[in-house]
Formats: C-alpha cells, structure tokens, sequence
C-alpha cells in the first residue's frame, strides 16, 4: 500500500488539480445547466433543436476538436478570452481556470441531459397545485421544481464531475500539459507513459484515478437513495 | 359573496359558453363527464385563460378578456382541491399544510392549522409523507391545505370520484361541515347526483359546454328530465327536514318536513338537528286514496302540479305536498288507469327503507345503512 500513496510532490500537484478542476467544472456547470435543461424541457421557442445540438456537440466532436474552438474563442487572442480578461480580469489560457472550462464543455452535454429527463419527470400539475396556493413561479420552481428533482441533479453533477476527471483531450489542447498548472490526471499519466522508466508512477495515478471516479460514484449512489428515500414518490 | 361567470372559450371542436352568477354556501357544477365543468372551474382557478368573458368572484374581477385583466392563478387567493389531491410528495403531511400560510399576507389569514386539523381529523396524520396515506385520507389533507391558505372562495374538482363508496361515505360528512361551520363559499364539482343532492345549496347544471339549469338545488332537482341519463333513476325531489324524535324500539327517525313526517332508518344525529333528504322519484308509489292494509310508513297527501314523459315508458309527476314537491316516476300505463291529471289530488307512499346512506345527509356519519 504504501508505494501506492508515497507520491512525488508533482504526482500529488496533478491529483490535487484533477480534483480542484473537476469541481470547479461541476459548480460553475450547474447553475447554466439547470437553465439549459430547463429550457429544453419546459419552453418553446425558436432554435430549440440548435440549442440542442450545440449543447451536444461536446458528445460528438472529437475531444481535440473542442479543445481547439476552445483555443479560437477563449485563448489569449480569442474574442471571448480578450473580453473577458479586459473586463473581469479572467484568463482562461495555459491556466488551470482554462482546463475547468475544458472540462466544464465536454461534461456539460452529460449534465444538462441527466437533468432534463428529471424535469421531465415532475408532475406539472404539482406546480400548478402549488401555484393555487399563492406560490409565484419562482417560489414554485424553488420549494416543488427543485427538491423533485435533486436527484436528477445529483445525477447530472457526477456526471459532470467524472468526466472532467477523466477528460484529456480538450484540456491538452486548449491548455497544453503543464505541471502544477494545468497537468490533470490524465495529462500526468499520459507523460508518465511517454518517458522511460514510468511504468510505475502510471499505474500508481491509474490507481488513485480509480479510487476517486469509484467514490464519486458510490457518494452519488448514497445521496441518491437517501433523497429518494426522504421523497418517496408513488 | 357570490361568485359571477360569463365566458365563452374553444377547445378544439368544443366551444364553452356559460354564464352564472351563485351566492350560495356550496355551488354544485353538475354535469355529465365532457360537459364544460372541469374546464369551467380550472379557470375559475386561473388554470386556464378563457378567450373570452368576465370572471368576478366578491365583486373582485379575476379575468376581463375585454379590459385585458387576467390575474394570476397565485394572485388569487382561491383554494382548489383536486380529484388526485395533488399532495408534494417531498413534504411531510404539515409541511403540506402549511405551505399557502407563507403565502398569505399576515393580516388576511383566518385559517386556523389546529381548528383545520381537528375539523378534518387529521391530527395523527401530521407526520406522515403522501406516499403513506389512504386516498381518503390524502383528500383530506388535500381539503385542508387549501383551507389553510385562507382562501376567498374554496374550488373542489370532483374530489370524490377517485375513491370507493366507503372513503367517500367518509369524506362527505367533512365536506358538510366545512359548509355549515366555515364562511367559504365553495364551488363543487360532480358528475353524481348523490353528491349534489347532499351537499349543494345552489346546482348549476351544465351540458355540452352550457348551462341548462341553474338555481337552489331544490328547483334544480325538480327537473329530472335534465339530468345525464346514467344518473336518471338517481334523481328525485330533495327536502330540508329536521329530526323531530327517534323511535329506538324499531330503530327509526321520525323528520319533519313542510310534506308531514317522514319515517327513515335511525340516524346518528340529536333530535332538532337539520337533515336533507332525497326522496328518488322511482322509489315514490302513488294511490288515488288514503292506502290501508299497506307496508309502506311514508303517506304524503298532496296535489298534481306537473306531469312530464319521463323517458321509456314512464311519466314523471311533481306532487305539491304542503308547500314542498315530491317527484314520482310511474308508468303511463298506471298514470292512465289511474286517471291521474293535474290537480289530481294522491298520496305519495315512500317506504322507509329506500332511504339509505346514500340519500340521507345528515351532519355526521350514519350508523347503518337502511
């Protein structure tokens, strides 16, 4: 066991950062996802299949793809990235803030479609109880839309947080493979088994990239059926 | 308090086109299943926006096509009770009903959560989530947590048609003393005579998106030749009675009504208390004199005052008993060897025993049926 957590400081650098940017892809993720799904569920509108098709485009591209658009828009002469760092002073590229949208993007499409079929799911004539007894849209939407669908959300957030754990390609591309800063997991891993000698510092982050997917997945499982207990829907 | 509607609305091929006005304690929408009145109270609810039309309930105008009003259905302050009660299957049976409280301005609520509670006997529910109640019972906490909202005027959709004879036999009585011990007009909802007859003040009866009838449920009931012919043999003449004495030794109620005393199985009820019946037109015999040698305990005399086809081979006759109209269905063939005509003088023999539970209202539940 003990080879297994006697990581050189870089190898810990990478792990602290896979988990650091696939939360913060998740958080950031929700809040326009719920939107997003929400939008797709409930409204009409003009474009709703383009929406759609752009919010999955992510799940069809190759990785590389998105990484490079990615690159286009959000890089340091890109329109949105000169935008956003003139006015908000946030610089996505070659830093781990561009890896979390990186991996944000591509795990998004997993996000929005969890939370969608749990919209889905709700019983509007629920809400519409819950508006003859003087509930706004809003309120409806906070105290009925969104505890019923915790567990669709739940769903939809590991999802996120997974794939960005494992996300690759993207990130190389938009942000390259820089130690500390924006040397994922699987970037680490990736250089391990690109120099002599690293078979075992490979098969060590493979190790620990397992252990943390398995305990994201049974931490959704125990949230899940804890919810679903408290609700009980018939 | 009286609630006024006037609209029009299309629904495809269907078109809706009602108007009424009601003042009463319990309004019933009465109508055969695709008559409008589903349609009708969800926009009385804020549900549905009629196309076209005036909704006012308390002089309070909720829609006006013309001026472009319509008031959201959270505005409106209206409490609906659903036919799938609609309970938030992520609350506890409290939070259920205390969830319009948080919306109703402080100084309008008038509802009490233990006066509610006690009245709807749902005090060992409290703790319980939806998922674990009877369909009686969440109807219940359905009625009781739109009455918590304080409502202005109290919708129910057909609350019981969802439930078995038993449940519904224990509900109604609820729904009775909502009516008679609280201040909300309440507009009903019902496809069933049995319903109407026990609880309406006021019917207004409805058909293919119009109404046909509208008044106390008195005169309404007198025109059995409206009602949807599956509810046809349900229907008869309603009359306000008060108990005068019970005889324990047969196990009857003797009731006062302007018609004279009318003998029914004992009911769970203290002598003086208000109690309507209804006397189903097919279960009323008429003689032309004073009957002996006969079984029957109930002998109405009275007069002729309308004789209509009752549908098939039968007749309907209205019998004016001393101010109140007893309605009899017999055959044309016994109208016509009795030379029955109006202003006809006859008696009107009801046996005690079709008066059952399902035709006797009284304040709390009966003990047995007849």
């Amino acid at each position: 066991m003990n080879w297994l957590l006697d990581l050189t400081p870089d190898e810990w650098n990478a792990v602290r950062l896979s988990i650091k940017v696939a939360t913060v892809a998740m958080l950031f993720s929700l809040p326009p996802g719920i939107l997003i799904a929400l939008l797709l569920a409930r409204a009409k509108f003009w474009g709703k299949t383009l929406l759609n098709g752009l919010v999955h485009l992510p799940l069809i591209l190759p990785p590389v793809v998105t990484g490079y658009l990615l690159l286009l828009s959000f890089g340091k002469r890109g329109p949105a990235g000169v935008f956003l760092a003139e006015h908000f002073g946030i610089v996505f590229s070659f830093r781990w803030t561009g890896a979390a949208l990186a991996c944000g993007v591509m795990g998004f499409p997993l996000m929005v479609r969890a939370i969608r079929l749990s919209i889905e799911a709700v019983d509007r004539k629920i809400e519409a109880a819950a508006g003859t007894l003087g509930a706004n849209p809003l309120w409806v939407f906070s105290t009925i839309t969104l505890p019923l669908i915790l567990p669709g959300l739940i769903a939809g957030a590991i999802l996120s947080f997974a794939k960005a754990m494992g996300e690759f390609g993207a990130t190389i591309t938009f942000v390259s493979n820089i130690p500390n800063e924006t040397q994922t997991l699987p970037s680490a891993i990736y250089t391990f088994t690109q120099v002599p000698g690293g078979d075992e510092g490979a098969l060590r982050l493979t190790l620990i990239s397992i252990v943390i997917s398995m305990a994201a997945l049974v931490a959704s499982e125990v949230l899940a059926r804890r919810v679903g207990r408290r609700m009980d829907i018939e | 308090m009286s609630v006024l509607v006037d609209i029009g609305h299309r629904l495809g091929d269907f078109a809706i086109d009602i108007r009424f006005e009601s003042a009463g304690r319990l309004t019933a929408l009465f109508g055969p299943s695709g008559s409008g009145k589903t349609t009708l109270i969800n926009m009385i609810a804020g549900l549905i926006r009629p196309d076209k039309g005036r909704i006012a309930v308390d002089g309070r105008v909720l829609v006006d096509a013309d001026a472009g009003i319509f008031v959201p259905k959270h505005r409106r302050r209206i409490g609906m009770v659903f036919q799938d009660a609609r309970l938030f299957p992520h609350m506890s049976v409290a939070s259920n009903l205390r969830y319009g409280r948080w919306f109703t301005p402080a100084a309008e609520r008038y509802a009490d959560m233990d006066a509610v509670v006690d009245l709807l006997g749902i005090a060992p529910l409290l703790d319980r989530r939806p998922a674990k109640l009877s369909g009686g019972e969440r109807q219940r906490v359905a009625i009781g947590r739109a009455l918590l909202a304080s409502p202005r005027l109290l919708l129910m959709d057909e609350p019981l048609a969802s439930l078995d004879d038993a449940r519904k036999a224990e509900i109604l009585p609820y729904i009775e003393r909502l009516r008679d011990e609280t201040k909300i007009p309440i507009v009903y909802v019902s496809h069933s005579v049995a319903e109407v007859a026990r609880l309406a003040s006021d019917v207004v009866m409805l058909a293919q998106g119009k109404v046909v009838a509208s008044g106390s449920i008195e005169a309404v009931m007198q025109r059995l030749d409206l009602l949807p012919a599956e509810e046809r043999g349900e229907g008869g003449a309603v009359l306000d009675t008060k108990v005068l004495r019970h005889d324990e030794a047969f196990g009857m109620t003797v009731l006062g009504s302007a018609a004279g005393e009318i003998r029914v199985p004992r009911l769970a009820v203290a002598a003086g208390a208000p109690v309507r019946i209804r006397i189903r037109a097919r279960d009323v015999m008429i003689a032309t004199e004073e009957p002996t040698g006969l079984s029957a305990l109930n002998i109405l005399p009275g007069t002729i005052v309308a004789i209509r086809p009752g549908g098939g081979p039968t007749v309907e006759l209205g019998i004016d008993c001393n101010g109140a109209t007893v309605l009899a269905r017999i055959t044309e063939q016994s109208r016509q060897a009795l030379k029955l005509r109006l202003g006809g003088k006859v008696f009107a023999v009801v046996k005690t025993v079709s008066f059952d539970r399902a035709n006797t209202g009284a304040g709390l539940p009966l003990e047995v049926d007849g």
